[in-house]
């Protein structure tokens, strides 16, 4: 396994330097970076032709100036000297200056996509597995090859349209109107049925009931102008929470596991103590704070599914710790909206809150909520776009990956042993069907860092895709390289990650040294 | 009657009992069978051959005229009504204007050039592009997939090392930086010349896919008796092995065409791409991406044709892919179940 690491390593490491050498020389002939001066008039034309000539070391040949490249890059490897030296741009700033920056913005952008479209597409995939060939899978199969088949950039406009104007528009005047209603709790009523499914009385059951709930709140949204000061409210907190803890003690444990529901009752106890007792603390964190939070209900899930005891002490645990992040994350969306109106009477924003283009409000001032809240209204469309892409991938791969081990002899094993079939699915079906999509995901960061090129370029969103953009139109080699340097390195190192999950989930094919 | 019959040797069935055998069906018919049996990848192929139509007899091709009465680059007779289209879907009947196209069914640009003209042109080139890149990719993908994977050893290692050099570089970057590569030395590139780049690195992924199905399918006897038979390793690759992994690379070819179709497009977007004065579905739509709110149709048909053309190569490759290997669809839970509870 050793030698098989260090040989792809070495080789990971050969692939980087080459593809930099052939990008560099393609850069070099993508054009003048001083063609700029042929034209102008300036008096001092000879001086800054020879400046930035001097700057960008233009007198060397290309081949020659990648090595000279490459020492300045290979410097970003000694640890903590800070002696990385990426070049500099036209305008003679340090790329490295530059670059973290970009980075930020654009790893928040692509992390957060591909998380949702991680986790909504699994899921969708596997139910439509699950039910495969009913009304439900075709549809889903629809989605997934219309979602599949959309240009970004074309969806990005779209939705800078529809979703960013019409809803700072509905905004204004936060009613729902009656049709709007009835639209959306038919919708959602029809989608609950296609997810669980079953004969048609159920159905019609299920219909029922989750239409009329979703009407049921969208009215009183409506009527409490919901839209203008958003908050959850301990009734509904209690409610969400108590469902999060019996989905996940269902889905993971059974029903009628009682240990694994009292760990999940604790939980939901404990966040409703914190619910209430928090919020002066909150009001005054930094996203330190936030993150040690965190941790400590991680702890606390895990502790408390560890005393609890019983023959499954892990998945006590497993149940506990999930079912008391998820609730911490209701009182973080709670303590969000708690800002909400004071975001929106912000004068930068003036009531119009999802933005078309940019990063960040220019000139917001306040706390950590009001600056997540502004990332988020950001973030919002540019992510969505993003997402959408990639959750149709995610939808056809992970229905495949279900069927195809579904159709495996140790699920009729486990079937034939009289396994309940919650735990066929769960614990037998669906870890072996995550993973080709583990090695679907990492393989795909790569191409989905590109695919921000054209989402940033929509939303004018200031990241790593728009350094390489404005440094190639110019033509600035060297942001066009640092673009390159980092997407490289993330390729490789998540088709590595990609190989080595594989051979580590799966022992079938370990890979000979 | 001797045991060893000298004569004739008896018929071993009279003729009515020939008639009634069915004669076995060869593979490439059983696939065809599956295909035509599936409605989906049927009607996609229906419109997607429709547009193709629509786009070539429109305008014409090849400076060959079509039965539209103008042409993508011709300023026309100036704007008529603002350059609002003038396309009716709503019979009468129902209070609308009845069904005709009128002069310029999806409007005319601000300079007065009809916008109908424009997106059949954009969708020719769309088009171009997607088989130019198809045929490259199923050529190179398959050549050097076929050799990596039958001669393995250094050969294949090279190969292999190439395939990962280009993966490293994604496809958009490398598409873009050799789009201003062009328009710097060579006043952009062409239709041809922008297929012909992408379809040198998209073939990646198709070599290998065909190199792991050429690893396993040399080992088999057939390659065995081949060989022993005196063929050379041209033959043994491309006509005794090549046919049993068709599969694999016309339904992978199929998908990497509609992913060509969004990365033309896009990258014509980004202005790396197909450039004026020519017509690409992505430059249009970025050309008019400012006027939405008060042209929205300068806006809606590009995006649309994208989609169709995308969606029904999607649906023809999965139709495909099913057609191939139909073993993906055996097993359906709900019957196992139903037949469980029996």
């Amino acid at each position: 396994m050793v030698t098989f690491i260090t040989r792809r390593l070495i080789v990971s490491i050969l692939l980087l330097l080459g593809a930099a050498f052939i990008m560099y020389q393609l850069t070099a002939l993508a054009g003048d970076p001083l063609e700029e001066f042929y034209q102008s008039r300036l008096p001092n034309k000879a001086q800054l032709i020879a400046a930035r000539t001097e700057a960008l070391q233009l007198n060397v040949p290309a081949p020659l100036r990648f090595f000279l490249w490459l020492g300045g890059a290979a410097k970003c490897l000694i640890p903590f000297a800070n002696s990385c030296d990426l070049g500099l741009t036209a305008q003679g700033q340090k790329v490295t200056d530059l670059l973290p920056m970009a980075m930020g913005s654009t790893l928040q952008l692509v992390t957060a996509a591909t998380v949702l479209a991680i986790a909504i597409g699994i899921t969708f995939g596997i139910v439509s597995a699950l039910r495969q060939y009913t009304t439900f899978d075709f549809v889903m199969t629809f989605v997934s090859f219309l979602l599949y088949s959309l240009p970004s950039f074309w969806v990005g406009i779209l939705l800078k349209e529809f979703i960013a104007i019409k809803f700072n528009d509905f905004l204004g005047d936060p009613q729902l109107g009656p049709i709007w209603i009835a639209v959306i709790a038919i919708v959602i009523g029809l989608l609950w049925v296609g997810l669980i499914g079953g004969e048609w009385r159920r159905r019609v059951s299920v219909f029922i009931v989750s239409a009329l709930a979703t009407a049921a709140v969208l009215v009183y949204f409506s009527i409490t102008d919901w839209f203008l000061h958003p908050n959850i409210g301990p009734v509904f907190m209690l409610i969400m929470s108590a469902g999060i803890g019996l989905v996940l003690t269902a889905m993971l444990a059974g029903i009628r596991n009682r240990r694994v529901m009292l760990v999940a009752a604790i939980q939901v106890v404990i966040t409703m103590i914190c619910y209430f007792a928090l919020q002066s603390l909150l009001d005054i964190s930094s996203i330190y704070t936030l993150l040690i939070l965190g941790l400590v209900t991680l702890v606390v899930g895990l502790v408390s599914g560890y005393l609890v005891g019983g023959q499954d002490r892990g998945l006590n645990m497993r149940v506990g710790a999930l079912t008391a992040l998820l609730s911490a994350a209701l009182i973080l969306v709670d303590r969000l909206m708690q800002s909400w109106p004071q975001f929106l009477g912000q004068s930068s924003i003036n009531g119009r809150p999802i933005a078309t283009v940019g990063s960040q409000t220019p000139g917001l001032t306040g706390d950590i909520w009001m600056h997540g809240l502004d990332s988020f209204t950001h973030l919002l469309l540019p992510t969505l776009t993003l997402m959408l892409i990639g959750f149709a991938g995610y939808t056809r791969f992970s229905r495949a990956g279900m069927l195809d081990v579904l159709n495996q002899d140790y699920i009729r094993t486990a079937r034939a042993k009289g396994m309940p079939e919650r735990v066929v699915i769960v614990r037998h079906a669906f870890r072996n069907s995550l993973i080709p999509i583990a090695t679907i995901v990492a393989s795909d960061f790569g191409a989905l860092l590109g695919g921000a090129i054209i989402t940033e370029q929509v939303f004018a969103f200031s990241g790593m895709g728009n350094l390489f953009q404005v440094g190639l139109r110019l033509p600035d080699p060297n942001p066009v390289m640092g673009y390159f340097v980092v997407v490289a390195v993330m390729v490789v190192v998540f088709n590595f990650i990609a190989d080595m999950t594989y051979s580590a989930l799966d022992p079938r094919v370990r890979t000979r040294g | 009657m001797s045991i060893i019959n000298e004569g004739e040797p008896a018929p071993i069935m009279d003729d009515a009992e020939v008639r009634h055998i069915t004669v076995g069906k060869s593979q490439g018919r059983l696939i065809l069978d599956r295909f035509l049996r599936n409605w989906v990848a049927l009607t996609s192929l229906g419109v997607f051959l429709a547009v193709i139509v629509l786009s070539v007899t429109s305008i014409g091709a090849f400076g060959i005229p079509g039965w539209w009465k103008w042409a993508y680059n011709d300023l026309g007779t100036g704007l008529l009504n603002g350059g609002a289209p003038t396309l009716s879907l709503i019979p009468t009947w129902l209070g609308g204007d009845g069904i005709h196209l009128g002069e310029h069914p999806f409007g005319q640009t601000l300079i007065g050039i009809d916008y109908f003209a424009m997106t059949m042109r954009g969708i020719q080139n769309s088009l171009i592009v997607m088989f130019i890149i198809g045929i490259l990719v199923a050529v190179i993908g398959t050549v050097v997939g076929a050799v990596a994977g039958y001669y393995r050893g250094w050969v294949e290692s090279v190969l292999m090392r190439f395939t990962d050099l280009v993966i490293v570089i994604p496809v958009i970057v490398l598409g873009a930086v050799v789009g201003k590569i062009a328009s710097e030395h060579f006043k952009g590139l062409g239709v041809l010349g922008l297929s012909l780049v992408l379809g040198l690195f998209l073939w990646t992924g198709l070599a290998r896919l065909v190199r792991g199905e050429f690893l396993t399918l040399r080992e088999r006897e057939y390659v065995d008796a081949a060989r022993v038979s005196g063929a050379r390793d041209a033959r043994i690759m491309f006509r005794h092995i090549l046919p049993n992994a068709v599969g694999v690379v016309i339904v992978s070819t199929t998908l990497i065409m509609a992913a060509a179709i969004l990365l033309e497009t896009g990258l014509s977007y980004l202005g790396f791409g197909i450039r004026s004065p020519d017509v690409s579905l992505g430059l249009i739509i970025s050309q008019n991406q400012t006027a939405f709110s008060t042209r929205p149709y300068l806006f809606v048909w590009p995006g649309v044709f994208i989609v169709i053309i995308a969606l029904t190569v999607n649906f023809i490759g999965d139709g495909l892919r099913d057609a191939f290997d139909p073993r993906q669809r055996k097993f359906v839970a709900r019957r196992m179940k139903e037949q469980d509870a029996k």
